[in-house]
């Protein structure tokens, strides 16, 4: 049996459930086709902070772009998406990290994204669990939290209802030139394939370097009204972002169940999903320092996930240059459920060549190509 | 306080019950240095577990003697929740942490209740059967009290005829099984004089009391509290007033910290050699965990467990013959109180399966997996974990549950850390 549609989405993440709402919205026939079951993967393992970040123009244009997406989206967004807009606050132990607090300001600032910032009195005003004797913070009112494996399953439910074909539980073992083949020998055919096969990526697409990047979560039991926003130490700028040591750092995310988020770690090099104990524990000091009251909580569980990284930090939205019939979205590292939407909405305006709000070069896979020959960038 | 010596043990056996203290026992007994953890206060597991005015039994007396004779560390009051690397366990009281090093392991782990969803089932006052006997013997004031006993398994015999002792009025016993199959199993125990005699002495406490076969609860009733129960033979039912129901469908393994560790698991139970060790080298298993069979199973279990652990192989061979036996009794006790199929249509549509996350039965239909039903409906994600809600749904929806991770048992957040001062100290407590 050989089925046509306009095209054929790998992966049923929250990337691919965006990419197939947006595409089947415009009027496009498209099948969805995962090896498990919609948010299984990275998706099932993410915090769900939807949050505006600024290493780089490029990425902060995809985030702020993203994130103002799922705002005007919340009213419609089912209970179980648990979106809540707690903002974030960027919290700055002490004075050079005010610094990093004032050069935010101004940057977010510049761009339209509302901020407050914070002083150390400030600060323990708004979460009074914080430790004593931090200098201050940034708030961020419109950034938000969700739980991503539903908010999948809604954007694929809607691309149903525009017709998408979603079929799980099929493995994907090739894809080019027009066709997709399953491990049961079957195939499809749709005019363009779009890569959205998170970690996996670069399994399915030849050339495709796509690193695995581990992280590990924690859930407490429920202690409610402990915490209020989604809380990030300024030192995540320093930390998370080396490419090449493993790192911690506090972060943490209030949940509507009155649950607490306790994240987060980064690795590469780690391909097992068995939980780390040495980075567990580290990842939980850091966190305790930050916040002593975390140190008597119940945790009720511990996971690991991965995310997608690519060499320049910035995904991957677009052609694939090696073969026409070919789209990638995917390569998103730490930020695929805020940018999901974003990433849907430029994919489906180079697709159907309507004009895209932001600039989309910087996403595109081309310059992997290009940049093949060049190291490895510096830690930014 | 608990802390392990300063080498760590060369035996620790997890669980108190009779499987984990006949293993500690027998261990113990060459002089080498043998700890037992559990997480209740005493020793005794579920059956021996001390009640607040009466004198345990003989058999529990004497385990309990030799475990002081034989000088085995008591841990008591303590989890284990998680094992960072092998040979270390966690383990985590009310107000302590503490790291066990060990040379050998043995999990005696046991088994808790399986609970069933049907309407009703979350009042107060509907109670598992053991449940409801670990409470009475807390001194929950039972005496005058209207007791219906139903659900499956040689359990509630137990229960009803402690309770009936106690001054309960056991209204009736329903058991799930039919009576043929009950017949066939009564049969299968000629083989087994103690088990009859056991059978007889029940029967003769048990005097008097409705037991119905083929019979099962179809519904809880009540406003706040339980009022009466609707019990259900398929075409025929009946609704009785009462205070309590004692209700529980068999047992379920223990068996989520021997996955963590790697143990090979087959149709729900662990899997073990000859000398009760598991395909992890050095770990051991004994009791429910390998297989629901009672005690007198988890006690030979336990005691070669505990010899090999010791390395006394041959002592442990000498109690093959014995095992067999109740080995056959614990596979016809399997068969005997299979559940029935009608029991998968008890829940309605609005009836909660998950307790933690109150998720209704109507909402998991849609999902194929126990993976995606939780992720998507927050099934099995609270406090306990899918301990309770798990095992129902393995029988309503066919699931099978995902892999354990840590903590088995929910930890204080300042205990996880302390996995990172393991390296740095001896092995010894850290606070
Ligand atoms: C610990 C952690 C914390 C995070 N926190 C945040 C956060 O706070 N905010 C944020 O915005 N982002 C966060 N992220 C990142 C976010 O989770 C990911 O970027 C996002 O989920 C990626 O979605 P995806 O759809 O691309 O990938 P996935 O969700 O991984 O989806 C890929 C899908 O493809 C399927 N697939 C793969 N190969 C095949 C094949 N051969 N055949 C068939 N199907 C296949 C998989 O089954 C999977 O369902 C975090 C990530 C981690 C690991
Ligand atoms: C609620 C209940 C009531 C029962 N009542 C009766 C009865 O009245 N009559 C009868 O004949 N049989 C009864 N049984 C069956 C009986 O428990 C078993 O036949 C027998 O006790 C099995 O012994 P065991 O050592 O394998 O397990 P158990 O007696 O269950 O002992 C296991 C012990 O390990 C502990 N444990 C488990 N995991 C951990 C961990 N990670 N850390 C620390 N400690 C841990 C448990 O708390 C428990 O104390 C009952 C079972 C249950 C579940």
């Amino acid at each position: 049996m050989n089925v046509t549609y306009d095209i054929i989405i790998v992966g049923a993440g929250i990337v691919g459930a965006a990419c197939a709402d947006e595409l089947s919205r415009r009027g496009m026939a498209v099948a969805i086709v995962d090896r498990e079951w919609i948010g299984g993967g990275a998706t099932a393992a993410g915090m769900g902070h939807i949050v505006v970040m600024d290493d780089s123009e490029a990425q902060f244009a995809l985030m702020r772009y993203s994130q103002q997406l799922w705002h005007k989206l919340r009213l419609e967004l089912p209970d179980d998406v648990e979106y809540e807009q707690t903002g974030t606050i960027w919290v700055a132990a002490d004075e050079e990290e005010m610094a990093e607090v004032r050069r935010k300001r101004n940057y977010y600032g510049q761009r339209g994204v509302p901020v407050e910032e914070l002083d150390a009195q400030g600060l323990k005003h708004l979460e009074p669990h914080l430790r004593d004797a931090l200098a201050g913070g940034l708030r961020v009112p419109d950034d938000a939290v969700l739980y991503p494996p539903c908010g999948a399953r809604f954007l694929m439910e809607r691309a149903q209802q525009s017709g998408a074909k979603l079929h799980l539980g099929r493995s994907v073992t090739q894809i080019g030139d027009g066709c997709v083949r399953l491990t049961d020998g079957l195939e499809m055919q749709a005019q363009y394939i779009v890569n959205a096969a998170g970690t996996s990526a670069g399994d399915l697409t030849s050339g495709l370097e796509i690193r695995k990047r581990k992280g590990h979560l924690v859930i407490t039991d429920r202690y409610a009204r402990f915490l209020r926003h989604q809380l990030l130490e300024l030192g995540y700028l320093k930390s998370a972002h080396s490419v090449t040591t493993d790192s911690v750092a506090f972060n943490v995310q209030p949940r509507r169940t009155g649950q607490i988020l306790i994240g987060s770690s980064r690795q590469y090099g780690a391909e097992h999903k068995e939980v780390d104990h040495e980075i567990l524990a580290r990842m939980l000091r850091r966190a305790e320092e930050y916040m002593p009251g975390l140190r008597a909580m119940s945790a009720i569980r511990c996971w690991t996930g991965f995310r997608a990284a690519t060499r320049d930090k910035l995904p991957l939205i677009g052609p694939w240059p090696d073969d026409p019939s070919l789209w990638l979205a995917t390569g998103h590292e730490g930020l695929g459920i805020t940018a999901s939407l974003g990433t849907a909405r430029i994919l489906a305006d180079q697709i159907t060549g309507a004009a895209p709000e932001i600039p989309i070069e910087p996403y595109l896979p081309s310059r992997m190509m290009l940049s093949q020959t060049l190291k490895e960038p510096a830690n930014a | 306080m608990a802390s392990s010596t300063p080498d760590g043990f060369d035996v620790l056996v997890v669980g108190a019950g009779p499987a984990g203290m006949a293993a500690a026992v027998r261990a113990a007994e060459c002089g080498i240095c043998v700890g037992i953890v559990d997480d209740n206060a005493a020793v005794g597991g579920q059956i021996w577990r001390k009640s607040a005015e009466e004198d345990v039994t003989e058999d529990a007396k004497s385990w309990a003697d030799c475990l002081k004779a034989r000088q085995v560390t008591v841990l008591g009051g303590m989890h284990v929740f998680d094992q960072p690397e092998p040979g270390i366990l966690l383990a985590e009281s009310s107000d302590n942490r503490s790291v066990l090093h060990y040379e050998k392991l043995v999990l005696a782990t046991g088994a808790r209740e399986r609970f069933l969803p049907f309407p009703g089932w979350t009042l107060p006052n509907v109670i598992g059967a053991g449940g409801l006997q670990a409470m009475v013997k807390c001194r929950l004031p039972i005496r005058g009290k209207r007791v219906v006993v139903a659900g499956t398994g040689p359990l509630l015999l137990a229960v009803a005829a402690y309770l009936k002792a106690h001054g309960a009025e056991i209204l009736k016993i329903c058991e799930q099984a039919s009576w043929l199959t009950l017949l066939r199993f009564a049969t299968s125990l000629l083989t087994q004089p103690a088990k009859i005699w056991q059978g007889i002495q029940l029967s003769q406490q048990l005097g008097g009391i409705p037991f119905l076969t083929s019979s099962w609860v179809a519904a809880a009733h009540g406003d706040k509290m339980l009022e009466a129960v609707t019990i259900t033979s398929g075409s025929e039912t009946e609704t009785i007033d009462c205070d309590y129901l004692a209700c529980g469908f068999h047992l379920v393994p223990n068996i989520e910290l021997p996955i963590l560790l790697g143990c090979e698991i087959s149709d729900g139970f662990v899997q073990v050699n000859d000398l009760q060790e598991t395909n992890v080298s050095g770990v051991f298993c004994a009791g429910e965990p390998t297989g629901i069979g009672g005690v007198e199973l988890a006690l030979v279990e336990g005691q070669i467990a505990g010899l090999a652990a010791a390395s006394r192989i041959a002592e442990a061979r000498h109690l093959f013959g014995k095992r067999e036996g109740f080995r056959r009794f614990a596979r016809s006790l399997q068969r005997a109180f299979r559940l029935r199929p009608e029991l998968r249509m008890l829940a309605g549509p609005e009836t909660i399966v998950c307790r933690c996350e109150d998720v209704m039965y109507a909402q998991l239909c849609p999902y194929t997996s126990w993976r995606s039903a939780k992720l998507q409906t927050r099934c099995g994600m609270g406090p306990c974990q899918g301990r309770v809600c798990g095992a129902a749904t393995e029988f309503l929806f066919n699931w099978s549950l995902d892999s354990a991770r840590p903590p088995v048992f929910p930890a204080r957040v300042e205990s996880l850390v302390a996995v990172r001062d393991i390296k740095q100290q001896d092995p010894q407590k850290i606070s």
